[in-house]
């Protein structure tokens, strides 16, 4: 991915801040202050362990959320603030979300046609039946389900054909922007692969961009071109999947790394893990401000931080 | 490992579930058997008879559950200090209850949101289990609830004491879960997927953790897991399950470095490598058989590209591979045509002896 200044900015986000107000005296800033982009038909992947605001942003994008502040561009329009009509049909069909559990994110009393075609009922995308249907049985096709699919309910289905069909609906309205939210987490590990290769084909053949939110590290590894790290709602490190997985800077994105369980009993059993304490490791995110290590890689600290960091690295 | 003592003996254990749809044969006879301070993994997909197996040791049966044949063997030492040997399948639920669950033998159970009582402190739901022992006054009781929050890495364990389950993280509760199933000092320990609702650094944390215990207390621990790593990382011996029935078991380092079962073949391939960059991941093609219908030869033929004519018709027997190493494929007969196993997992498995002669061991 070194041509990836060349390639178009599809999303861009600037300072981007999702605070909820608790009480009067007690703010949960669960994003705070991320900055990323994602260019046409990439996959970014996008990490951190749970209450680290992986989801929340993923939500602050799509505007299921208002975000407190920050910019968020997006195909070359401001989708943050208040948005004009325009804005908001433009955002809705072209950017989409899978969500984490297929089995109550589908409605149970909708068969999977009706399902798949909401998006395009209220969008008014077809002039006819005929084509209403021909357009859910390609979708289908595409993510390997069938056209006998088409009227099944979602409890008929198994998981992973329920998450094929979340990914279908998503798909039918050709978005230029998916957001898998955990989209792999509540499957089985022989179907997550299945899922994650479909996920990776649709992306190759429709050049759509995926920003893919999970914490199995393997596999984000495996699907993402460029990978963030979140860590209490700040991004610690960003870079492409190269930089991340085997020229870490960041003690947190370390640790992440190898807490990775490997297949290898006998080194496995024995094999020291690398423990991180945000509140003893005397470090402030909020203080940090974004270092490059090479054109494509970032880590967030103060100079002295990051000078220490490579140091211990090298 | 054999002149150590048996503490588990699962024979020919056979379950099946009565459903509207007819029988459906979960559990179709299992072989197992475990030693003192072993550490067992039982691996497989979902649906295939892992959770069942345990739960039937313990004495968790559902209401249209028939257990139709086998045996459950359990060695433990009585009030008297006796060692007697049982079978749990015979003893009623009252008797479980009173002699063998949480003294003996304890569960942990996959959510620890789910597994605790949200409208009691955790201080109270350990000193429960504490004060189900005889003769335990209170502040006894309170001593021992707060040393096990001690022994399972809970700091300021005085002030924890009084918390709700909601006002822990994640990690915290099922440190918290793992207590309550220490509270009665039991020899055997089942934990059923104890990591998966947890993020990897907690995840690693939980595991170094029960792995200290147990080697403190001598315990012996059955893990239900489907991740790989976690299997390497913490077990001693593994099984592997497919359609209700074990297909291959061996020490940690037979089933990584030698598998000979075409189904534990799919199962490490589809592990994303981490060293490795291919273009898909593997997936073992088709799904599991429904176990609704009666089934011919091996459960896995169908999906096995590597089948032979004879597994559609008859089932293959375990056969011994090593003294402690057993798979169930006809593969292994003698009069079977040589198959090895796929080249990238040949390739894959020659990389990580690589790695371990690097790290001189």
């Amino acid at each position: 991915m070194q041509a990836n200044d060349q390639r178009e900015v599809l999303l861009k986000v600037e300072n981007l801040k999702q605070y909820f107000p608790i009480s009067r005296s007690y703010t949960v800033k669960a994003v705070d202050d991320i900055s990323f982009t994602i260019h046409r038909g990439e996959i970014y992947g996008l990490v951190g362990e749970s209450g680290s605001g992986k989801s929340t942003t993923g939500r602050s994008i799509i505007r299921l959320y208002d975000p407190t502040d920050g910019k968020i561009t997006f195909c070359g329009q401001d989708i943050s603030g208040k948005m004009p009509r325009d804005t908001v049909r433009m955002l809705r069909t072209k950017m989409h979300m899978i969500f984490q559990d297929p089995m109550a994110s589908l409605n149970p009393r909708e068969k999977v046609m009706d399902i798949i075609a909401e998006g395009i009922d209220i969008h008014q995308m077809y002039s006819s039946q005929e084509e209403r249907r021909e357009m859910v049985y390609a979708i289908l096709k595409k993510v390997g389900l069938s056209k006998e699919h088409a009227n099944r309910y979602p409890h008929q289905l198994s998981g992973g054909q329920r998450q094929r069909v979340g990914i279908a609906r998503a798909l039918i309205m050709k978005p230029d922007l998916i957001i898998a939210d955990e989209a792999i987490s509540a499957l089985d590990v022989s179907i997550q692969a299945q899922v994650v290769n479909l996920l990776k084909s649709i992306q190759v053949e429709t050049g759509c961009a995926i920003l893919f939110i999970a914490h199995d590290l393997s596999m984000v590894r495996y699907i993402s071109d460029t990978i963030g790290v979140l860590h209490l709602g700040h991004l610690v490190e960003s870079g492409t999947t190269a930089d991340v997985f085997e020229h870490a800077v960041h003690p947190y994105t370390r640790s992440l790394l190898s807490a990775i369980p490997r297949p290898n009993p006998l080194l496995e059993k024995d094999r020291p893990i690398m423990t991180y304490d945000y509140k003893t490791s005397g470090l402030d995110y909020s203080q940090g401000t974004y270092h490059d290590i090479t054109d494509t890689h970032k880590v967030l600290g103060t100079d002295a931080d990051v000078q220490r960091w490579l140091k211990e690295l090298a | 490992m054999n002149n150590q003592e048996t503490i588990l003996k699962i024979s020919d254990l056979s379950i099946s579930f009565k459903t509207f749809a007819g029988r459906v044969n979960a559990i179709r006879g299992i072989d197992l058997e475990l030693h003192r301070g072993e550490t067992l993994a039982i691996v497989g997909e979902s649906g295939s008879g892992k959770s069942v197996t345990v739960k039937s040791v313990l004495g968790i049966h559902a209401a249209n559950e028939i257990i139709d044949s086998g045996r459950i063997d359990f060695t433990y030492q009585d009030e008297s200090g006796k060692t007697v040997t049982r079978n749990l399948l015979e003893m009623n639920d009252k008797q479980l209850q009173k002699e063998i669950r949480g003294k003996h033998i304890a569960l942990v159970f996959q959510d620890p949101m789910t597994s605790l009582n949200p409208t009691m402190t955790i201080g109270a739901q350990i000193m429960e289990s504490v004060l189900r022992q005889k003769g335990v006054t209170r502040p006894e009781a309170r001593q021992r609830a707060l040393e096990l929050l001690q022994l399972v890495g809970i700091t300021d364990a005085e002030k924890r004491f009084k918390n709700y389950p909601h006002q822990l993280s994640g990690g915290m509760r099922q440190r918290v879960v793992i207590a309550i199933a220490l509270a009665c000092d039991p020899d055997l320990l089942i934990c059923d997927e104890p990591t998966t609702a947890l993020d990897v650094t907690v995840q690693a944390k939980i595991l170094d953790l029960i792995k200290d215990i147990q080697r403190k207390k001598n315990l012996t621990v059955i893990y239900i897991t489907h991740d790989l790593g976690v299997v390497a990382r913490v077990a001693d011996t593994v099984a592997v399950m497919y359609a209700g029935k074990l297909v291959e078991k061996g020490s940690a380092e037979d089933l990584f470095f030698e598998p000979a079962h075409p189904y534990t073949w799919g199962l490490l391939l589809s592990v994303p490598d981490m060293d490795e960059n291919s273009d898909s991941l593997y997936t073992i093609p088709g799904s599991p058989p429904n176990l609704l219908k009666p089934v011919e030869g091996d459960a896995f033929a169908p999906r096995n590209q590597y089948a032979l004519e004879v597994d559609r018709h008859r089932e293959p027997p375990m056969f011994r591979i090593s003294e402690t190493h057993s798979a169930a494929t006809w593969l292994l007969h003698p009069d079977a045509p040589r198959v090895e196993m796929p080249e990238p997992l040949r390739r894959r498995i020659d990389s990580m002896r690589e790695e371990v002669k690097n790290a001189g061991k």
